[in-house]
This record gives structure tokens, sequence and C-alpha cells, in this order.
């Protein structure tokens, strides 16, 4: 299957030309960006991964904390509910122009854009799991003598982690599209500077290139994702 | 299996043994669109320690909602609880409500379930031998790995009985816990219910719609109204255990509840 597509891709390209060619390339001529550029590629792959860590790793977290604690004080809902409804509908990459004020480097500043695209549906969505947990399980642990502390880390967390994975998903999508995004901000190295870079010169068989890796990357993280979310929601078997 | 439930009894987790609980004057009133809905008017209900209650009452009458107040997780719109003479304010392991569906917590195995109470006390660590105790004690061994979803109705209805067991419950709350089972496995956890009863002398109130289960386990059956909810009339069950549905006692007895719910036989 991915032959026939390759030959059909050469043959529209290379051999008939239908796809002009500074705009299209061919499939060697990617396979010769990956044997000229390698060194490059492995470092701003290595510098896209730092960002993508960090930013996702921090909003991940920030907005798991955020959404339990939304989803379980009624008073910490009453403030940031509006709060979180009025600043979760706006694309994180508006937030650009402020940032270079409050952010001392440009990196930070590209952590917090990719932090703020993923924990927001993480935060939406866990606030919401946590909320939704049936009455039940909560009176259920009451009766048995457990404290607050056991009701949300053993009851709350667990009953809501199937809205927290749905949360992780969205936030990697969204963290990899505002990725390109932050590290047009003046950065020296990563996938989305190089995307930009490449462009600025036609350098397209380049754009292309890099977009496959990007591809695999996502594609190769969410697949971690979903091994780390069976491997934890196993008892949900009989459920989903 | 006397030694076993010996050893349960002698673990210092819960208070064990049985509590006398009395309700004066109980009245409760749900909160409906600002409206309040009275649902249980001046119950007056002493229970013996050790004494099994069953409460019979038409559907929607308050019978749940009377086990909840007695559980101590709502509190009365107005009237007295106490067990033992103390007033009942709070949720406390040693007045254990089981409900009608399992409830056991999905994410956990039978185990984990059983161990919860004692896990979230923080003395599972000192008493992990009572948990399995417990568990062979409902005949679930083979299954303590098992989550919930892996067991059939009958199975799931036991593991939230030795959830409730572990602590050593002085009194146990039963809203109909077997009102979903399939005829044959209702017979025999009724058997089973029983028989815990006996070996481990808890005070045991249960909620059921089944006039014939209440006569079979109970050492009284009371009678409660349409909502809002009063005590109509009691009856008293001296027959001896095993019982036998075709006791011509019983056969008599069961035509009194069936009239005093309206129900002619």
């Amino acid at each position: 299957m991915i032959g026939v597509w390759l030959a059909l891709w050469e043959l529209t390209t290379a051999k008939t030309g239908w796809l002009p060619k500074p705009f299209f390339s061919p499939p060697t001529g990617l396979l010769h960006v990956y044997v000229t550029e390698w060194r490059r590629l492995l470092i701003c792959i290595g510098y896209s991964l730092r960002l993508w860590a960090y930013g996702f790793g921090l909003g991940a977290v920030v907005g798991y904390v955020g959404g339990v604690a939304l989803g379980w004080s009624k008073r910490f809902a009453y403030w940031g509910m509006p709060i979180l409804k009025l600043i979760g509908p706006v694309p994180a990459t508006a937030w650009i122009p402020c940032t270079f004020y409050f952010f001392p480097t440009t990196f930070d500043a590209s952590v917090f854009i990719v932090a703020l695209a993923s924990g927001i549906p993480v935060t939406i969505l866990t606030a919401s799991g946590v909320a939704g947990v049936d009455r039940v399980y909560y009176d259920v642990g009451r009766n048995l003598g457990a404290k607050s502390w056991y009701l949300i880390t053993r009851i709350a967390i667990p009953a809501s982690a199937s809205h927290t994975f749905v949360g992780l998903f969205m936030g990697l999508y969204y963290s990899f599209a505002v990725l390109v995004v932050a590290e047009m901000l003046g950065a020296k190295y990563g996938l989305g500077w190089y995307i930009q870079f490449q462009s600025n010169y036609s350098g397209y068989a380049n754009v292309y290139a890099t977009i496959v890796i990007m591809a695999l990357l996502c594609a190769g993280i969410v697949k971690l994702l979903f091994v780390t979310r069976d491997r934890l929601l196993g008892w949900q078997k009989g459920f989903i | 299996m006397a030694a076993q439930a010996q050893a349960l009894r002698a673990a210092p987790t819960g208070a064990g043994g049985s509590v006398a609980i009395v309700l004066r004057s109980v009245s409760y009133a749900f909160d409906l669109h600002g409206e309040p809905l009275p649902v249980l008017d001046s119950i007056d209900l002493s229970v013996a320690a050790g004494e099994f209650v069953a409460l019979l009452g038409p559907s929607g009458c308050g019978k749940s909602t009377l086990l909840r107040l007695v559980a101590g997780l709502d509190r009365p719109s107005a009237g007295s609880m106490t067990g033992d003479g103390e007033e009942i304010v709070s949720p406390d392991p040693s007045r254990i409500l089981v409900f009608q569906d399992p409830t056991l917590f999905p994410w956990m195995t039978v185990w984990g379930n059983v161990a919860a109470g004692l896990d979230a006390r923080g003395v599972l660590a000192h008493h992990r031998g009572r948990v399995d105790e417990t568990i062979a004690l409902v005949d679930l061994t083979a299954f303590e790995r098992a989550y919930p979803h892996q067991l059939s109705g009958g199975m799931a209805q036991r593991a939230a009985l030795a959830r409730a067991l572990v602590n050593d419950p002085a009194l146990m709350l039963l809203d109909e816990p077997l009102g979903k089972l399939d005829s044959l496995t209702r017979l025999t956890l009724q058997a089973e219910l029983l028989s815990l009863w006996r070996k481990k002398g808890f005070t045991a109130i249960l909620v059921t719609h089944d006039v014939e289960e209440a006569l079979q386990l109970a050492s009284r059956v009371v009678v409660l109204s349409e909502r809002p909810a009063h005590v109509k009339a009691e009856f008293k069950v001296s027959r001896p255990y095993p019982r036998h549905r075709d006791d011509p006692a019983l056969v008599a007895l069961r035509r009194q509840v069936f009239a005093t719910l309206g129900l002619e036989t």
C-alpha cells in the first residue's frame, strides 16, 4: 500500500511534473533532505521535543491539579470556572504579544504558550469528570470512614480518569499545533523554526521532510499515551 | 468457620457486636425546587441490639431515606436518633449501609474494594489477613483479583457485603441488597445473609419490597405508610430459623402483612 502511494507520488512529481517543482517534491527529494540535513534535523527534533516536553508537562500537571480542584471544591469552582470559561476559548497563540512582556526569554514564552494550549483541555475535562462522579461512591467512602484526602485521591481521581485522558489527547494535538507557532518566536532551532526558515528560502522539500517528521513524532506520542491509558484504565475493559 | 468468625470479631478495628438503635419522632423533608417535600413523618422506631428488623412499605415511601439517616449520611429535619444512647451525627464504619446496587469501586479489584474501609482509616497494613478472611467468608477467594465488571450480580453483592463486614459493623443497614438479583441467587443470598447475621451478631435493618423475604429473615417486620411515611404496623416473627415458606404461622402472618399493605390475597 505504502509502495503504491510512493510510486504515485514519484510519478506525479518527478516523472510527469503534474505537480510543479519548487512547490512539490518527489519522495527521492525528501530522502535527499534526510541524507544531507540529518544532523541539523536531529538538533531541531531535540529542541522541539524539549520545548514540547516542558510545555506539555507543565500544562498537564497544572491543568490536572486545577481541574481536580475545580471539580471537587464548590468554592474553587465559583471563582475559577468563570476565568476558565473566559480564557478557555481564546486560542493560545493570541497571548503571544503579552507573553513577550511577562517572560524573560522567548523560550519561557514558548513554554507558556504550549502549556496553555495543552493545559486548558486537561483542566476542563478533569473538572467535569470529577464533578460528574456518581455521588454514591462518596457516600460509600464516607460510610467506610474515609476523609477528604481519600475521597479525592482514591475515588474522585480514578473515577474521572477516562475524562482526564480525553483532555490529555486533546491537549496533545493542540500543543503540537502551537509548537510550530511558538518556535517562530525567535527560536534558534526546532522543527517549527526549520519549516519557517526553509519556506523563506523555498526549500519546500525540506518543509515536507519536516512535516513528515512532525507527523511521526505526534503519532508516536499519541501511541505512547494510548498505551499508558490502557494500562492505567484496564479496569474499564467491560465498560467501553 | 466458627473460629474464623471468632477471629474476625476479636480483631480490634471496628466496634463489632451489636448496637441498639432508637429513633424518636424523626422527620425528613426533601428540598424540591425550594418547596419542602415531606418524606418521613415523625417515625418512632426502636431496634434492640442484635435484632433483625425488616422495613416494608409502598414504593417511594422513604425507606431508603430512613436508612441514610441512620447511617449518618444525611441529617433529619426533626427528631433524634441514637445508637446505644449516643446521638448519630455523622457516618461511621460501625454503621454500614449496603445499597441495592453493589456500588463497588470499578477501579479496584475485589480485594481492593473489601480493603477500602481499612485502607481509608489507615489501618490496612496491620489487618491484611482480615481482608482475606472476609473474602473467604463470602466465598470469593477465587475472585479476589477480579474487577467488579467481571463479577456476576450475586458475586458483586457478596463482595459488597464483605466490604461492609470487614469493618466489623455493629449495625448493617441493608437497602434492598437482593432486589436486583434473579430469584435463585436471591434465595441463596438470603440464606447467606441470615447465616452471617447469626454468626456475627450485628443488628440488622433490612429494607425490602418482598414480604416473603422479610418473613424469612426478620425477627420483626415494620410496615410503613405511604409518603410521608410513619410506622403503620409491626409484626413480631418468632419462628425459629431456618424458616420454611409453607410454615402455617408464616402463611397467616403473610396474609396479615399484605392486608396492612392494602393487598388482599
